[in-house]
């Protein structure tokens, strides 16, 4: 692959050899670079976890903060200086267990703000026990005899909640792994990428092979505009489909609900206190 | 029946109680305003329980000539607008108390002989105007009469008080306020009650607000332009003030889902260049605390507002105490520096939490600001809230292409950048980290990267303010305080008329002032008062001077201290 501008040269990279990450990370760098976006106005925001260290690959700002509060920090970052692109990144445990209600919440807020969540199934940098996401009967060391509970399905409860752009895609094809993340970042609004991802070393079920054979695209006649249809396929037994599950393009966006932004989009940090204003309000004080 | 005791007085405390839902507040709200702009000293107080209708609430309004900003336990007039409140403050009604209210129906079964009741049927009256939801208001006018405050004036601010209601509800306020208004005039002309406390003409154009507004407007006066809470009493109050005053100020307010995404959000937000602030109490800041040391690690600066209540747990939601110090001090895992204020005052109140803005920022920490509910909820007029002290001081750097987030300086302070402003990147972690903000397992560095953050003590040591010393500075007895208790324990100190006592009253409790220790050396007796059951202020100091506090008053009940309850253990102990 060609060099592009958000590569940080020769790094020691913390994943396995033959993870699905690197495959991630390929695709968000093609896709950044292919959008032609700066990266000094890029904010690529995660939590903990193999996949949080995903902003350190990547020549951009970096805010890594704690597990599972990728999005309430992204949320404030976009907020403050709704100029700059905001990544979420991170990995199912952090995403969808640890930082749940976030995920639930940044739905309803629907900041402008791209979710990328690198679903391997497997709590990897713990060393392998269950996930949100694991399948039933899936055995690690704690879940000795089978995970029992029902697998959390993000894309499902996402279009319940009316997101306004759901996705799924496949570490294994980069290329449209790409192509959704590009749709993402472009969309106006919450996006949420779920991203299939293998685990060499504590996924042996969900392997690269298993997903390559139980995933299919989404037909070039879904409708990603209805929902009901969306919310059939999130749901359907079998196989699991990828693509642009759905969109809806007419929510607002939560910075143009703010009223500091109803006139101005200038970053709060270039703004100043009116202090004749303070004053006024310290006055008002006097009379009532 | 006696009405002498009140007349003599020059500082009157009139207590109104009932349930939850008979609009006490609205009574709270409009007397202290009315009897401010009549030209009189008022605190507004007000205790109440954690719940929307029914049990019994109070609030205390202290009319006084002289200005006095602390809450009494004696109530000189108390208005029982339902059976329990006799018995609620029971303990604070001695003969001298005047009652005003319904002889058989409220006071009743209470009254021995010994009580002095006047009768006046609020419920009867306020019936007849059209229903007993005008009581608080025919109390209103009641004690808006008894202060002589000019008839028109009060019943124009009852109109603006209910502007917002449908014209035939703001007439029955009026006509209930008038109602009140000319019962307080038959009592006057019949020589029932005569009350004649000295106006001050200075204070009606005073300034009247609230704990919460003084937090509120030093924040906006430092710069605050984002603040990310999750509601929980008392802290509250903060989170409301900046949301009504959001557009007028450019400030993001937004209500989070929990206090964990408040915090992170707040901290996402300073990394982007806004100056963010969180509201919190008692167990919504416990929540925020791996975030306290996420501040401490990415070192980012974060403005933290802690209005204590009774805890452990939920506690006693709507009470007061000063038992979060610790927690406040201790909070987040691993080692790193932060600021800890107790405003006293309004006015500290005021200058502090725009001061944490710049403190948060000029060293890229954690800034506490303590208060806790009697301090959120009370009221008192002031001459002027001087801005000049205040003052935005950004700290804030244009990047370059070789901008290091973490670069090694001697006072362990890296120029903060945030992203978009400059060629530089700007890189966080809550791992340990190199100059750059990447992760690194380099223990050698780590050693370098501990030594940064804690560097920052020494320059916040050196912005450290002073304590308050109220009294001779020839003391042999040291009373200590710190945060709330301020007004208290300075008009109990009045009191007892004791030039060999002082106070030292500490709006800085950590890191603390390098004088602490000469001040508490010179006196041969030092008593400490605190809110709460183990004197962790105390212990405070003695952790940081090695000085051993011996004697303590503490109260952890869920009130404030009062003056006279200050004065009798003083009293004990002196």
């Amino acid at each position: 692959m060609k060099r592009v501008p958000f590569d940080m040269g020769d790094i020691d990279i913390a994943w396995c050899p033959g993870c699905g990450n690197f495959k991630i990370l390929d695709a968000l760098k093609q896709a950044l670079t292919e959008l032609d976006l700066d990266p000094e106005k890029l904010v690529i925001v995660s939590g903990i976890g193999q996949a949080a260290k995903m902003p350190h690959y990547v020549r951009t700002n970096v805010f890594n903060g704690l597990h599972g509060r990728a999005i309430p920090a992204a949320t404030g970052i976009k907020t403050a200086n709704p100029e700059l692109t905001v990544i979420a990144e991170g990995g199912d445990g952090d995403m969808y267990g640890e930082g749940g209600n976030h995920f639930l919440h940044a739905i309803r807020r629907n900041s402008d703000i791209t979710n990328i969540v690198h679903n391997n199934m497997v709590y990897a940098l713990t060393k392998g026990q269950a996930s949100p996401t694991s399948t039933i009967g899936f055995t690690t060391p704690v879940q000795v005899g089978g995970v029992t509970e029902e697998p959390f399905n993000a894309i499902a409860v996402a279009i319940a909640q009316d997101a306004s752009f759901v996705a799924r895609a496949f570490s294994g094809d980069e290329d449209q792994t790409k192509d959704i993340i590009k749709e993402a970042i472009a969309h106006r609004g919450y996006a949420l990428v779920d991203i299939l991802q293998n685990c060499v070393s504590f996924n042996k079920v969900n392997t690269y092979q298993w997903f390559k054979e139980n995933t299919y695209y989404l037909e070039d006649s879904h409708d990603p505009l209805n929902r009901i249809e969306a919310f059939k396929r999130a749901t359907e037994e079998g196989k699991l489909p990828l693509g642009i599950f759905y969109r809806n393009p007419d929510k607002p966006c939560f910075e143009d609900t703010v009223p500091a932004y109803h006139t101005s989009r200038t970053p709060l940090f270039k703004r100043k206190v009116d202090v004749r204003k303070l004053q006024v309000l310290i006055d008002s004080k006097r009379s009532g | 029946m006696s009405t002498s005791s009140i007349q003599k007085r020059d500082d009157i405390s009139i207590v109104l109680c009932g349930e939850a839902g008979q609009g006490i507040q609205t009574v709270e709200q409009i007397l202290t305003r009315v009897l401010k702009l009549s030209g009189f000293n008022i605190i507004g107080t007000k205790e109440y329980m954690s719940r929307v209708r029914g049990g019994s609430n109070s609030t205390q309004i202290r009319v006084s000539s002289r200005n006095v900003s602390s809450a009494v336990d004696r109530i000189d007039i108390l208005i029982p607008l339902d059976k329990k409140a006799l018995q609620h403050v029971g303990k604070r009604i001695s003969p001298d108390t005047v009652i005003l209210g319904e002889k058989d129906e409220i006071v009743g079964e209470n009254d021995n002989g010994d009580l002095t009741v006047i009768d006046v049927p609020f419920s009867q009256i306020a019936s007849d105007i059209g229903g007993r939801v005008y009581s608080n208001t025919v109390a209103t006018g009641v004690i808006a009469g008894l202060f002589k405050v000019d008839r028109a004036d009060f019943l124009n601010y009852v109109t603006t008080f209910f502007s917002g209601e449908k014209e035939t509800i703001i007439e029955k306020n009026r006509e209930a306020a008038k109602k009140g208004y000319e019962i307080a005039q038959e009592l006057i002309d019949s020589g029932a009650v005569d009350i004649d406390v000295k106006k001050d003409p200075g204070s009606a154009r005073d300034i009247l607000i609230n704990g919460a507004e003084a937090v509120g407007i030093g924040a906006i006066a430092g710069g605050c332009n984002f603040i990310s809470s999750y509601p929980m009493s008392p802290s509250t109050a903060v989170l409301v003030f900046l949301s009504r005053h959001a557009e007028e100020f450019d400030i993001v307010a937004e209500q989070a889902e929990d206090e964990i995404s408040a915090i992170n959000m707040a901290l996402g937000a300073w990394y982007a260049g806004a100056r963010a602030m969180v509201t919190t109490s008692g167990g919504g800041f416990a929540l925020m605390e791996e975030a306290v040391g996420l501040a401490g690690m990415l070192e980012s600066p974060v403005v933290i507002h802690l209005a204590q209540r009774p805890g452990p747990a939920t506690g006693l939601p709507t009470r007061t105490e000063q038992g979060d110090l610790q927690l406040a001090l201790y909070s987040g895992h691993g080692e790193f520096p932060r600021i800890i204020f107790a405003p006293g005052k309004l006015e500290d109140a005021v200058f502090l939490s725009s001061m944490a803005f710049n403190l948060a920022d000029k060293c890229q920490i954690p800034v506490f600001i303590l208060t806790d509910q009697y301090f959120m909820d009370s009221y008192y007029n002031m001459p002027s809230l001087p801005l000049s002290d205040t003052g935005i001081v950004k700290y804030v750097v244009k990047t370059d292409k070789r901008y290091k987030r973490y670069a090694l300086t001697k006072n362990g302070i890296s120029p903060r950048g945030v992203p978009g402003f400059g060629s530089g990147l700007v890189s966080v972690d809550s791992d340990e980290h190199d100059e750059e903000g990447h992760i690194t397992e380099d223990l050698d560095l780590r050693v370098k990267m501990v030594d940064k953050r804690l560097a920052k003590l020494k320059e916040i040591e050196k912005d450290a303010l002073p304590p308050e010393l109220v009294g001779r500075g020839d003391y042999t007895t040291l009373i200590v305080g710190w945060g709330s208790t301020y007004h208290t324990i300075k008009e109990a100190l009045g009191c007892l008329k004791r030039d060999d006592v002082s106070f030292l009253h500490f709006k800085q409790v950590f890191p603390l002032h390098r004088t602490t220790l000469s001040y508490l050396k010179k006196a041969k007796k030092v008593v400490a008062i605190e809110g709460n059951a183990t004197a962790q202020f105390s212990h405070l100091i003695n952790r940081q001077t090695g000085f051993n506090i011996q004697d303590k008053i503490l109260k952890y009940s869920g009130l404030q201290f009062s003056v006279e309850e200050v004065v009798a253990q003083l009293e004990k102990l002196l």
